[in-house]
């Protein structure tokens, strides 16, 4: 990120009242690029400028758009749909879509292998995995999971695949090259979502209804550690959490929890929360911009996305999307 | 050929032997399998899976037998069981009394079953519980005697209390400032209690009972009072209402007065806005996904008594997860212990003081899911799930 040489203060003072003025509110940090976020109702997606934040525009897509991933080299846009069974291809350049993907039956959430040339699709109505072929777009595997298959993660090296299964409660080890299961690992109930540490050795799984974070190794799959998530005033029946990210230097993970309304920051070493931010209605899923500056928390049932200054620890704006938002991406 | 639309007793065996033989292909945990057993004991001819009920199936109603939501149960939990090492084989028994309740359930414990399902009447349910030391699960009895006076402390019930439906339903209305509630009864065997459980909810939370009359299905002419709509719900002999709340078990009746009332009011209760345990349309936490394999297994849209067999069956997965050597007093203990995800949005227990699996409500008019219970702002000491139904402060139950 380019860092703009220091204002003086009077220009700071000056520069502050302006943004006042255009935007009701002093941003805390130089916020840029878009979010896109993923409505299930709306078959669209809605462009949000981080900068202004405002929604600029929104891009149609295929039936009950998902989860969203950017290609390995940046260019596309990758959105599962799962009332489509495919996932549409959106060029970032000309925000058109360029093609379709067949994903299999009733896809949520995807990875892509590191060499970009490989798709791993949760399929929650068959309880399966498909793996295909991006290039010819050749469905080359379908390994049967637990059921409600959710989470799709893929190794740093590419070889192993980790899927949760919601219903069995379940993170499923494949082998990537075989699609033969090579394990399964109880977690909490109903495991979502994954983060993993940079250096490749923890995963982190997300337990909505267990109200916590498992934490397991990935060279043994013990438990390293579950994070029981407590908030003052909130029920542990409340704390639903999903969606989970990580900072790149693997430092400091975001949860949102779900009907809790809030969101998470955790510090990985120690595995403790360090800030509670509150955001809108059953936070859902979670993305921060490049320089992590800012989180962008999808609200699934106030139809809107909250902006979260990561260094203070604060919701700066809530900005109204589609139907039911699912995920969001900032692409800068 | 049967004319009847229930579920052969034939086909849910064959079905339950499938199940047992499902390879165990999804597990790398090929361990050597203990074989627990369970038996679900229904009841012969049930005249709730007559074609004319099950075709136009009133809200609230079952919608055909529980033989495919528990296989649906069984086959979701394939891959918990082989990692748990675990192999259950559930059969089925269908009796005809009371007394061939209670010999099938003495029949299954000598043959080494660990827990009994039942999807029959009270008296027979209790029969069967009655009968020896193994834990029963009720699919289907919703009478809150067995939550209370009757109540055992080897049964556990899935199935949602009636008192749980008034609280659930009362809430809606306190919620919508609905207060002044005129209401109707009929005269099934069962309405008169459950008349006073929806009165005993209306008192609980506030809201005002206007009028309590009786109804009839007649077409005579001299009993017009007690069988026309109109006549029913004019406010002539008394005070204007909000809504109609109907009791009425058959729902032949209450099926067709949403529309039908002198003034333009909701009909809530047995028809109108129903308290269920489930619908089809309910759109939230993965609901959609277990209505659509239950539709895809059955044929057929699930309904709150096929979401309860579900639950059931996910329970005894749980059970024998927990316990994979099976016998009654482990899988009793299991079954305190069990907590289950039934997609809607929370993880649910039994209540220790009566045996009730505690869950949400959802009420709905058979288009869509209206609103849930316990509503926004329903306080409870300890979990908000226990406003509806009979709390432990109560000590309702003596048995347990």
């Amino acid at each position: 990120m380019h860092r703009h040489p220091q204002p003086s203060p009077a220009a700071r003072a000056a520069l502050a009242l302006l943004c006042t003025a255009l935007l009701g509110a002093t941003p805390p940090a130089q916020a840029q690029g878009v979010a896109w976020v993923s409505s299930e109702k709306d078959n669209a997606l809605t462009l949000v400028d981080l900068k202004t934040g405002t929604v600029t525009g929104t891009v149609p897509t295929c039936k009950r758009p998902r989860h969203l991933q950017r290609t390995p080299d940046g260019k596309q846009l990758l959105v599962a749909c799962g009332d489509s069974h495919q996932a549409d291809i959106i060029d970032l350049a000309t925000r058109k879509s360029v093609g379709k993907l067949a994903l299999g039956d009733d896809p949520e959430a995807f990875d892509i292998s590191p060499d970009g040339k490989t798709l791993y699709a949760s399929n929650e109505d068959e309880g399966a995995l498909s793996i295909i072929d991006i290039a010819s777009g050749k469905l080359s595997k379908t390994v049967p999971v637990g059921k409600e298959p959710e989470g799709v993660k893929v190794s740093h090296d590419g070889k192993t695949v980790w899927v949760t299964s919601e219903a069995a409660s379940l993170v499923h080890v494949i082998d990537a090259a075989s699609g033969t299961v090579l394990k399964n690992v109880k977690v909490g109930k109903r495991p979502r979502r994954f983060a993993l540490t940079p250096d490749g050795k923890q995963l982190w799984v997300s337990n909505e209804l267990g109200a916590s974070v498992t934490v397991l190794s990935t060279t043994d799959y013990s438990t390293l550690a579950t994070l029981n998530f407590e908030i003052k005033g909130v029920r542990a029946a409340d704390i639903t959490p999903v969606g989970i990210t990580m900072t790149q230097d693997g430092k400091r993970a975001f949860v949102a929890l779900g009907r809790a309304n809030q969101v998470a920051f955790i510090d990985v070493a120690s595995r403790k929360v360090t800030d509670l931010v509150l955001v809108g209605k059953r936070a859902w899923n979670v993305a921060l911009d490049k320089a992590e500056g800012r989180l962008v928390v999808v609200n699934g049932l106030s139809d809107d996305i909250t902006l979260v200054d990561v260094a203070g620890a604060k919701a700066t704006k809530s900005i109204p999307v589609g139907r039911v938002p699912y995920a969001a991406l900032v692409v800068e | 050929m049967s004319v009847r639309n229930g579920f052969r007793p034939g086909r849910w065996r064959r079905a339950a032997v499938a199940l047992a033989l499902l390879s165990t292909s999804l597990a790398p945990v090929a361990a050597l399998a203990a074989t627990v057993k369970a038996t679900l004991i229904v009841r012969d001819d049930d005249p709730r899976f007559e074609r004319n009920r099950t075709e136009r199936p009133a809200l609230g109603h079952a919608g055909g037998t529980v033989g495919p939501a528990l296989d649906l149960a069984l086959k979701d939990g394939q891959l918990e069981l082989d990692a748990a090492g675990s192999k259950l084989v559930l059969d089925s028994v269908r009796v005809d009394s009371i007394a061939g309740a209670r010999a099938a359930a003495l029949k299954a414990e000598s043959a080494g079953a660990s827990a009994l399902l039942a999807d029959l009447p009270a008296d027979w349910l209790l029969a069967a519980t009655d009968a020896g030391k193994l834990p029963v699960l009720n699919l289907r009895e919703s009478a809150d005697r067995l939550r209370e006076r009757d109540c055992r402390p080897r049964l556990w019930h899935l199935m949602p209390s009636e008192r749980m439906r008034a609280d659930a339903l009362a809430q809606t209305l306190a919620a919508r400032r609905w207060q002044q509630v005129l209401l109707l009864t009929g005269p099934g065997a069962d309405d008169q209690e459950r008349s006073a459980t929806a009165q005993a909810a209306i008192k609980r939370y506030g809201l005002k009972l206007v009028a309590s009359k009786p109804f009839k299905l007649s077409a005579d002419p001299r009993e017009r009072d007690l069988a026309n709509p109109l006549l029913l719900t004019g406010i002539a002999g008394g005070a204007a209402y909000d809504v109609v709340w109907v009791v009425d078990g058959d729902g032949e009746f209450a099926r067709t007065l949403p529309y039908r009332t002198a003034l333009p009011r909701p009909v809530v209760g047995d028809a109108g806005l129903v308290a269920l345990a489930w619908h089809s349309s309910f759109e939230r936490y993965g609901a959609p996904q277990v209505s659509r394999r239950f539709a895809k297994a059955s044929g057929r849209a699930m309904t709150g008594q096929d979401w309860s067999a579900w639950l059931a069956g996910k329970a005894l997965v749980a059970a024998a997860v927990a316990a994979p050597k099976g016998g009654a007093a482990a899988f009793q203990k299991a079954l305190a212990e069990v907590e289950l995800d039934g997609s809607k949005g929370v993880a649910m227990s039994f209540r220790p003081w009566d045996g009730q699996l505690r869950q949400p409500m959802l009420l709905g008019d058979g288009q869509s899911v209206v609103a849930s219970a316990p509503v926004d702002g329903i306080l409870h000491p300890k979990n908000a799930l226990d406003t509806l139904g009979a709390d432990a402060p109560e000590k309702l139950c003596k048995a347990r």
